[in-house]
């Protein structure tokens, strides 16, 4: 037990140090007690449910508009039919929903699609949506790490908070 | 999807549901995590609460919708404070605002507006349309806990 709460207590460490997450995280596990007992998970599943519902619509909006041809021709022009208004707009939920649940590093990447759509620039959207994906997934598997680990925790006979 | 939620259901039993002193929030936002966030920190301060995802929902919730006869509903007078989220499709936390203020049932309700972003030409168009307060995004639990007692204050 004692080495269930030591492994625990440094992943969730490690999460900070590693600005994986930041202090809306804590944020969230404050707001959990005996009435909404499953909050962080609940509010977490909800982010990874819409996360992927905005890559879809990202991918919609970026990638099956464009021909590889078309990335050649117009690398910094302004000469596409990417909607950039509408890709905006996703990435602005994603940007708020990674920023409501203290994922910094997706937030972070979202910040600069934002300015690249500002500057309708096709190529640098490209590889921010690339980059995002990259996060997110890193973010889920640590997430949910770090569930399996505060569940074998609570198994175990522990209960938070940790002091 | 639900069009909005309420955290307790009213009903309609018997006889009349007495009113409970906890007050009632309709809170708007169009980000399902920043709704269920909200909903969650609301209810901690204890306040009932009703969400919406847009502000046409919202309007109708409260019977101020163009097509809406002002005779259709009451919810409006339950309603003790509306907290918004500014950056929404269709009309932002701003033309709710506005159509909120125009309501003379409803203009002296406190409206919140939340935003992720911190531009002051924003704020102070909310702030001389009539708004409460202006918050940034991402809400914490004090940030809600001060507006409670706002609006225990405004309650009289």
């Amino acid at each position: 037990m004692e080495q269930i709460q030591r492994k625990l207590a440094e992943y969730t460490a490690s999460l900070y140090n590693e600005k994986i997450l930041d202090e809306q995280f804590i944020q969230l596990q404050q707001l959990q007690d005996e009435s909404n007992p499953d909050f962080v998970v609940e509010v977490v599943s909800l982010f990874f449910e819409d996360s992927e519902r905005l890559f879809n619509e990202l991918a919609k909006a970026l990638v099956s508009k464009i021909t590889e041809f078309s990335i050649l021709v117009c690398k910094n022009s302004n000469q596409t039919n990417v909607d950039f208004k509408k890709l905006d707009a996703h990435v602005h939920q994603l940007k708020g929903s990674s920023s409501s649940i203290g994922a910094q590093r997706v937030q972070r990447v979202c910040i600069s699609f934002r300015n690249y759509c500002d500057d309708r620039n096709v190529e640098g959207c490209l590889k921010c949506l690339q980059q995002v994906k990259i996060e997110y997934t890193f973010v889920k598997n640590k997430l949910e790490t770090l569930f399996k680990l505060e569940k074998q925790f609570v198994d175990a006979g522990g209960s938070f908070p940790v002091v | 999807m639900e069009m909005f939620a309420n955290s307790s259901s009213i009903s309609k039993g018997m006889g009349e549901v007495v009113a409970s002193d906890e007050p009632h929030v309709l809170a708007i936002d169009d980000n399902l995590v920043d709704r269920k966030l909200v909903e969650i920190l609301l209810k901690k301060s204890s306040c009932k609460v009703t969400t919406a995802e847009d502000g046409l929902r919202a309007l109708e919730y409260l019977g101020l919708a163009a097509h809406q006869d002002s005779s259709t509903n009451n919810n409006g007078s339950k309603v003790n404070m509306i907290i918004t989220d500014y950056c929404m499709p269709g009309m932002t936390g701003y033309e709710l605002l506005k159509k909120i203020k125009e309501s003379s049932m409803m203009k002296d309700v406190p409206v919140v507006i939340m935003s992720s972003e911190n531009i002051p030409t924003r704020i102070n168009q909310c702030m001389e349309e009539g708004a409460q307060i202006f918050m940034l995004k991402p809400l914490k639990h004090s940030d809600v806990e001060r507006l409670r007692c706002q609006i225990m204050q405004c309650r009289g």
